[in-house]
C-alpha cells in the first residue's frame, strides 16, 4: 500500500466519519438492489446491508467497536423514530378504535407466543441458558429488546442480532403465511407483522400499504410495552 | 424539519426521564410515543413539519437497524456453536407468532357483529 494512502486510512479508520458513511453507502446499495428485485422480501435491505458491512469490516480488519463509534449516529435515531410512530397511529385512529378487541386479543396471544415458543424450542434443541434468555425478547424492537435482555440475564448485543434476524424472517415469511390463511385485511396483516417482527416488519408493511404500516407500528409499540412489562415476570416465574 | 426533530427528541427525553425516574420497565421512547400520541389527540393532529419529518424518518426505518445487525460480527462464534436451536427457534417462533396473532384477531373480529364500534 502506498504510504500516503496508509496514513489517510489510519486517520479515517479512527474517525466516526467512516463508520457512518459506510453504513449509509451499504444501505443505499442494498435498497437499490431491493428495488431492482421488485421489492422482493428476500432481498431485504437490512440483510444485504449487514452482509456488505460485515464483509467490508472483515476485509479491512476494522473492529465492530470502531465501526459503531460512527454508526451509533444512525442507531441513535431509533429513539426519535419510535416516538414518530405516534403520527401514523393517530392518522389511523378510527380504524384502530373499531378493532379494539381484536387488537387486544391478538396482541396478548401474539406477544406470549413470540416469547414462550422461542424459549421453549431453543430449550428443546439444547441452547445454552444465556442464549435462551437472549432469544426471549426477539420479536420486540431493538432498543426495547436490548433493555429486556439485560434485565432477564440475556446478552443484549446478541439479542440485537436475533431481533434483526426475526424481523427479516417475518418480513420474508408474512406474505406466504397470510396468503395460505386466505387473510386479506391489511389491518390484521399489518398488526400481525408488527407483533412478530417489530420495526423491520413495520418497514416492510409501510412499503405494501399505509394502513398495514400504521397497524404494524401500533403492534410494534404495544408489543414492546407489553413484553417489557410481562417478560421479566414470566422468566422469573419459569426459573 | 428542525422543529419537528426537536419535538420528537423532547418527547423521547420526557419518556426517558419518566421511565428512569419512576423505575418503569417500559423503555423511554415507547413512553415518548405515548406522550406524542396523547398530544396529537389534544391538538387534533400533527402540523405539516411533524407530518413530513416523521414520514421521512419512518420511510427509512430499516436503515436504523443496520448498525445493530452488523453486531452479528462479534457473535459469530456463539451463533456457529448453537446455530441449530437458534435457527429452529427463530423460524418456527416467528411463523407461529404471525399465525397466532392474525388467527386470534380474525376469530375475535368474526365474533363481533360487523359495524359494531368498540370504543
Amino acid at each position: 500500500m502506498n504510504p500516503q494512502f496508509n496514513e489517510i486510512w489510519v486517520y479515517l479508520s479512527a474517525s466516526p466519519l467512516l463508520g457512518l458513511t459506510v453504513t449509509l453507502l451499504a444501505y443505499q446499495a442494498a435498497f437499490w438492489l431491493y428495488r431492482r428485485s421488485g421489492m422482493n422480501p428476500l432481498a431485504n435491505p437490512v440483510l444485504i446491508a449487514v452482509v456488505i458491512l460485515v464483509l467490508f469490516l472483515t476485509l479491512t480488519a476494522t473492529t465492530y467497536e470502531t465501526y459503531f463509534a460512527g454508526a451509533q449516529f444512525v442507531h441513535f435515531l431509533l429513539g426519535p423514530a419510535t416516538v414518530a410512530l405516534a403520527v401514523p397511529l393517530y392518522q389511523h385512529l378510527r380504524r384502530v378504535r373499531s378493532m379494539l378487541w381484536p387488537v387486544i386479543a391478538g396482541l396478548v396471544a401474539g406477544s406470549l407466543t413470540a416469547a414462550l415458543s422461542a424459549v421453549a424450542i431453543a430449550a428443546v434443541f439444547g441452547a445454552s441458558e444465556p442464549v435462551q434468555r437472549s432469544l426471549a425478547p426477539k420479536s420486540v424492537t431493538t432498543p426495547i429488546a436490548m433493555g429486556i435482555a439485560e434485565r432477564i440475564g440475556g446478552i443484549p448485543s446478541l439479542t440485537a442480532v436475533l431481533v434483526i434476524v426475526t424481523g427479516i424472517l417475518g418480513a420474508v415469511g408474512a406474505r406466504h403465511v397470510f396468503d395460505a390463511m386466505k387473510l386479506r385485511d391489511p389491518a390484521i396483516r399489518g398488526f400481525a407483522i408488527g407483533v412478530a417482527s417489530h420495526g423491520i416488519g413495520t418497514a416492510r408493511a409501510f412499503q405494501v400499504s399505509e394502513q398495514a404500516g400504521a397497524f404494524a407500528a401500533l403492534a410494534m409499540g404495544l408489543n414492546g410495552a407489553l413484553t417489557a412489562l410481562l417478560l421479566p415476570l414470566v422468566m422469573a416465574w419459569l426459573h | 424539519m428542525l422543529s419537528a426533530l426537536t419535538q420528537l427528541l423532547v418527547f423521547q427525553l420526557a419518556g426517558e426521564v419518566l421511565a428512569r425516574g419512576l423505575n418503569l420497565p417500559v423503555p423511554g421512547p415507547v413512553l415518548g410515543m405515548l406522550f406524542l400520541f396523547v398530544t396529537l389527540l389534544l391538538r387534533g393532529g400533527p402540523d405539516e413539519s411533524l407530518q413530513s419529518t416523521s414520514s421521512g424518518l419512518l420511510q427509512h426505518l430499516s436503515l436504523l437497524f443496520v448498525p445493530a445487525g452488523t453486531g452479528i460480527m462479534i457473535h459469530l462464534h456463539r451463533v456457529a456453536d448453537e446455530w441449530l436451536p437458534l435457527l429452529v427457534s427463530l423460524v418456527v417462533s416467528t411463523l407461529a407468532t404471525l399465525v397466532v396473532t392474525a388467527g386470534v384477531m380474525r376469530l375475535c373480529q368474526r365474533r363481533l357483529p360487523a359495524g359494531e364500534e368498540a370504543s
